[in-house]
């Protein structure tokens, strides 16, 4: 097929084609439309990203709201302040918020955000999917919290445990729209994870080949890869609990020959690798800010890369180590206790790199390297607590107590929270332009380590006294008393480090000290970009012949990608060589149809089964119009997607 | 006995002051193996911790290292091989303490108890091959000292889990499944259990009571247990009976030697003599029972048993009787 | 920017589409196979553990009627010819043995649903009435899930391609995966078959 002469197609950039004029007419071809319809209608990863983050820190103050609630509650023995159910509503609404609505989105809304600028392409490989699974993702959470407020929010843990979710013992819809909001979530997750996957694979810089590739996007390929391979259980084991409660199935009834702990391997299937999900991309944040302030790569690159993946591999093995106390057989518990230790090992070798890294250098601490060191002291002590409870002598005292959530807290809050908040300090100049406040940020942080430790050392203790977690409340005389109160009470400090910290981003998002392209001096090619980035992140698509693109003499180029039609370029597998160039699709109103319409489809198919086959029509007809062409047939000019 | 190394002062240090829910009480020989191991990993981990904390500061401090990549390469490779000799001994270690803790006590015959988690309250059945011999109570259990213990655990409803932590491990109690047990009671006490599984609306108010005791004074107790219940010779107490047998309360409760036959709530033969009511939840004292009596949801919203229209004397009449069950 | 850029290199000559691990949308296909492919696993290890909860299998009736899982098993296995043939074509560009493939495919594809519907008349169990019943509803609606998005689909391209649209080098791309995923859709549906046809009959 020979190529088109029409001007629209032979528009390229390149030498001829540069500066301002380039990115006048680049502007054109990437842009949204202006207003409510451009915001409804944006395919731009870094607009989806954006409210994303958004969204999912938003969830995160709703559920550290709970958790004060929770604190309030506990301070004192037989409080009463709130009532049985109310507490275990709120308990489940902050497990299921913070793992499902912030932590999980949190951490791929940085990955859609951040990877194709770190990859040196123009776009997300399905922007439209990427699009639809914010929608889902919103929708589902919303549909949860509008749930819980008006009093029929889940109250079965976030873990939801058969058969007490089931129809016998959770009567009413609360179970029901705990299970579909899992639908939500994992269908929202998947697209974004299938989304990664496809652009790390297939549209790096030219030259950027597997061994250049930043610690951060190896990272999200990981976890990708986790969750393609995770959530189809969680999603399994939902379905099956909402089947039960609705037409009657018997998965989890053992009466009739189901299995409650059927639910309990799903779940946990799902549930270990979930929880590196959250912490891997928090070990990407990490190398990324390390790499930067201590202007060098990180010690021992393949090292790196090996104990990520080994990391995502040993997390598919551990999940018995959540189910220690059910009487499955001992000598199978072995095993998980030997998998649940060793995964201490790559763990300790990152660690070991890190600092290795800072020891070879000299380190600048600036506030994100603060979350840093906040982080290494912070997790480790989480990891340790973790070869504890991988003991099964051990674990049997200590499973279901405070000691638990003590473990969990550090390495969650040290080992992601801890490295997110670093990482938004880190590229809130790349996303806003602005830096935020020096002086403030320090102070959240020492706000945020001091009433977390305060908080969550303590809870060890607790747990060690004998105080088994989700209950409402507790008796006085058992020495429970202080401890608890002295948890309060950080949970309060940290709280109010929460607040400067918000209230850091709110005034630097105007007042902050304009960035400049690379007000750090980092490596990777997201700071070749403009703070923030134009609409199509690089002028001329980049190429790369090191890991550490930004610090070389120059930064080589590619011209010869269309201008007025969105056009980027595929590059191979393995060595990144040039190989398609690709049309991008353009922005659409369908991608918020189709969620609109499957969101009423999993609602209504909490009430009624036959939702699965009328929603379906709306849905398929959306997808439908979504996929078909919406311009007329090229006829040899030059493919487009609209 | 013989008396294991004094654990107490390292363990006060971590726990302030242990207590009757207390893993560091080390009543059992299960809590005892759990004290010894956690050391063990405490020592382990911590240095670990120390040797991080000390790398991480020398490096955040110490001035620029040159050419450090070589030493930087051995020391991982130290580090790496110091993490898998660990993890290594915690492994074998545990592996062999859960080895020491299932064996204890395998060569004498042990005591059977059958325990059933309900929504939220304890049955409890004291097994025994002449059936006439079979005791039951509810949320509470007497163990003699140094016996060991076989529970067999079942549930009535949903997953539940029996915790004493001042004597062992934990183990669900799981619909469809039974599990097993076993609890070697090494020091004479009081002790609380409590439900470890999430279990619904009351289960932080789902807990027991533990006694330890001499093989003499369990064997009282156990012959007392026996016994059915003494019949009323107050006038009050004898009015209470009657209205107990005549009303809703005997479809759901027993009280060996009456009509009282009931098998959905806890067996109330001999309620006076436990220390606790209501699963844990409360005292037992003369106001306590009256007040469960007249308004359990007020106590414990949710629990299955219902309040029982009554007049304050019929109240007072059913608590006299009550409280002669001992 | 804040380094020197150099110019290296063009990109005008590259083409815009490409078949296989060259295509964007290949990816994407092959990971919505590890996403459903371990859906199914995991459905088909959920049917295993509940298998093991159980002495006897099926519980408390007859077996799936063998008929109309055979047929239905036989015809997709024949079906894999006139696929390959269309991804073939497709993949050559081939618009006139594309549209005829295609719309023989919509057809195989609807008289296998037609028969999927007896496979459920004669499932021999109802869902609710044990987890063995659930367990084999949830497996065979699972894969009719599949195979009804999939001829839905087929059905949409089949229009597409007889339109204007259809001369697009793209749309053949569409089509030679459209085509790879409904070799996923019947290969799939052999372990299902086992499970729920045969299993119950052996042990």
């Amino acid at each position: 097929m020979t190529a088109s002469e029409h001007p629209d197609d032979t528009a390229r950039d390149g030498p001829e084609l540069d500066g301002p004029e380039l990115d006048r007419i680049l502007s054109e071809t990437w842009g949204d439309k202006a207003g409510l319809i451009g915001w409804l209608t944006t395919v731009d990863h870094k607009r989806v990203g954006k409210r994303y983050i958004v969204t999912a820190m938003t969830f995160m103050l709703l559920g550290g709201m709970l958790a004060l609630i929770m604190r309030l509650q506990l301070a004192r023995p037989e409080s009463g302040l709130i009532t049985a159910d109310r507490y275990n509503q709120i308990f489940t609404m902050h497990g299921s918020t913070m793992m499902f609505l912030f932590a999980v989105p949190v951490m791929e809304a940085f990955g859609v955000y951040l990877v194709p600028l770190m990859v040196g392409t123009r776009a997300i490989s399905f922007p439209r999917l990427n699009a639809f699974s914010y929608w889902l993702y919103v929708f589902g959470g919303i549909m949860l919290w509008v749930a819980f407020l008006r009093d029929v929010g889940p109250d079965i843990g976030w873990f939801a445990y058969t058969p007490l979710s089931g129809p016998e013992y959770s009567p009413g819809k609360r179970a029901d729209f705990w299970a579909q909001m899992i639908t939500f979530t994992e269908v929202a997750a998947l697209a974004v994870a299938v989304e990664i996957v496809a652009t790390i694979l297939k549209q790096r810089a030219p030259g950027m080949r597997l061994d250049r590739i930043p610690l951060f996007v190896w990272g999200m390929l990981v976890t990708a890869f986790m969750v393609i391979f995770s959530m189809p259980a969680v999603t399994l084991a939902s379905s099956f609990l909402l089947s039960d409660r609705l037409v009657g199935t018997q998965f989890y009834n053992a009466t009739e020959g189901g299995s409650a702990l059927l639910w309990q391997h799903l779940f946990w299937f799902f549930g270990h690798p979930e929880v590196y999900i959250i912490f891997i991309p928090g070990l990407g944040f990490v190398s990324a800010m390390v790499e930067t302030f201590c202007r060098r790569p990180v010690f021992a690159y393949p090292v790196m890369v090996a104990a990520l993946v080994t990391i995502g591999l040993l997390a598919f093995g551990l999940w018995v180590h959540h189910m220690f106390a059910t009487g499955l057989p001992r000598l199978g518990y072995a095993f998980y206790t030997a998998a649940s230790m060793a995964i201490a090992l790559p763990s300790g070798v990152q660690i070991f790199c890190w600092i290795a890294t800072m020891w070879d250098s000299r380190p600048r601490f600036e506030v994100p390297m603060w979350w840093v060191v906040g982080f290494i002291i912070t997790f480790v002590i989480g990891g340790l607590t973790g070869v504890m409870v991988a003991s099964v002598p051990l674990d049997l005292e200590l499973h279901d107590t405070y000691f638990v959530v003590a473990h969990f807290h550090y390495t969650l809050i040290g080992g992601a929270v801890f490295p997110l908040l670093g990482a938004i300090t880190y590229w809130f100049p790349k996303i806003t332009g602005r830096m935020m406040n020096d002086r403030i940020g320090k102070l959240a942080f020492v706000l945020v380590f001091a009433g977390f430790h305060l908080t969550f050392m303590t809870m060890h203790f607790t747990g060690l006294l004998g105080m088994p977690r989700r209950v409402f409340t507790y008796p006085a005389g058992l020495g429970w008393e202080t401890l608890n109160m002295t948890s309060t009470v950080g949970a309060f400090v940290m709280a109010s480090g929460v607040l400067v910290f918000l209230g850091n981003i709110l005034a630097s998002l105007r007042r902050g000290a304009i960035a400049g392209d690379n007000p750090w001096g980092a490596a990777s090619l997201e700071w070749a970009a403009t703070s923030p980035p134009r609409p199509y992140n690089f002028a001329h698509i980049p190429a790369v012949t090191s890991s550490t693109p930004l610090w070389e003499e120059s930064l080589p180029v590619f011209s010869g990608l269309r201008v007025k039609q969105r056009e980027l370029v595929l590059t191979t597998v393995v060595e990144a060589v040039p190989d398609i160039r690709d049309p991008s699709p353009t922005p659409t109103i369908w991608p918020l149809i189709a969620a609109l319409a499957t969101t009423g489809l999993f609602i209504w198919s909490i009430f009624s089964p036959w939702a699965l086959v009328w929603g379906a029509i709306p849905v398929g007809i959306a997808l439908t119009a979504w996929f078909w062409p919406k311009s007329p047939p090229r006829h040899g000019r030059e493919p487009v997607i609209e | 006995m013989r008396r294991p190394l004094s654990l107490a002062p390292v363990l006060l240090l971590l726990s302030g002051c242990a207590g009757v829910q207390s893993m560091s009480e080390g009543a059992g020989f299960g809590s005892q193996q759990f004290n010894h191991l956690m050391l063990l990993f405490l020592v382990v981990t911590g240095i670990s911790y120390a040797l991080v904390l000390v790398f991480l500061t020398v490096a955040v401090a110490g001035r620029r290292n040159e050419g450090g990549e070589a030493r930087l390469r051995s020391l991982l490779i130290g580090w790496v091989g110091f993490i898998l000799i660990g993890l290594v001994l915690l492994t074998v270690a545990s592996f062999f303490s859960d080895r020491r803790e299932a064996r204890a006590g395998a060569e004498q015959e042990p005591l059977k108890v059958t325990v059933s988690a309900n929504q939220w309250w304890w049955s409890i059945e004291y097994q025994n091959d002449d059936p006439s011999r079979i005791v039951h109570t509810a949320n509470e259990l007497h163990l003699p000292v140094g016996r060991p213990v076989q529970l067999n655990l079942v549930s009535g409803d949903v997953i539940h889990s029996l915790w004493i932590p001042a004597l062992a491990g934990k183990q669900d109690l799981i619909p469809g499944r039974e599990n097993d047990l076993r609890i070697v009671p090494t020091r004479i006490g009081h002790y609380r259990g409590q439900c470890a599984e999430f279990c619904g609306l009351q289960h932080a108010h789902m807990a027991f009571d533990v006694t330890v005791e001499s093989p003499q004074n369990f064997a009282a107790w156990y012959a007392a247990q026996q016994q059915p219940a003494p019949e009323p010779t107050d006038p009050r107490a004898k009015a209470g009976h009657d209205w107990f047998m005549s009303h809703a309360c005997a479809n759901c409760h027993s009280i060996a030697g009456t009509p009282a036959g009931g098998v959905t709530a806890p067996d109330l033969t001999h309620v006076a003599s436990r220390q606790t009511i209501a699963a844990g939840t409360l005292p037992m004292s003369r106001g306590n029972l009256r007040g469960w009596i007249a308004n359990p949801q007020g106590v414990k919203p949710g629990a299955h048993m219902p309040a029982v229209g009554m007049t304050a004397d019929e109240l007072d009449a059913v608590a006299s009787y009550l409280e002669t069950l001992k | 920017m804040s380094i020197r850029q150099t110019f290296a290199g063009d990109l005008k000559v590259l083409p815009t589409h490409g078949f296989g691990v060259r295509s964007l949308t290949w990816w994407g296909v092959i990971a919505y196979m590890l996403i459903e492919g371990g859906g199914f696993a995991l459905a088909g290890g959920s049917y295993f553990y509940l298998m093991s909860q159980e002495t006897v299998w099926p519980p408390a009736s007859l077996p799936p009627a063998l008929l109309p899982g055979a047929l239905f098993t036989l015809i997709i296995l024949l079906s894999e010819i006139p696929n390959s043939l269309l991804k073939k074509a497709a993949e050559a560009q081939q618009r006139d043995r594309v549209l005829w493939l295609i719309v023989l495919l919509d057809l195989i594809g609807l008289v296998l649903l037609v028969i999927r519907g007896f496979e459920f008349a004669h499932i021999n169990v109802r869902w609710s009435d044990n987890a063995y019943g659930s367990i084999l509803w949830a497996l065979l609606l699972l894969h009719t899930i599949h195979i009804l998005t999939d001829w839905a689909e087929s059905l949409v391209l089949t229009v597409l391609m007889f339109t204007g649209h259809g001369q697009e080098p793209r749309r053949f791309v569409d089509v030679s995966e459209d085509a790879l995923y409904w070799r996923f859709v019947w290969i799939t549906w052999l372990p299902i078959f086992a499970l729920l046809y045969l299993v119950p009959r052996l042990v």
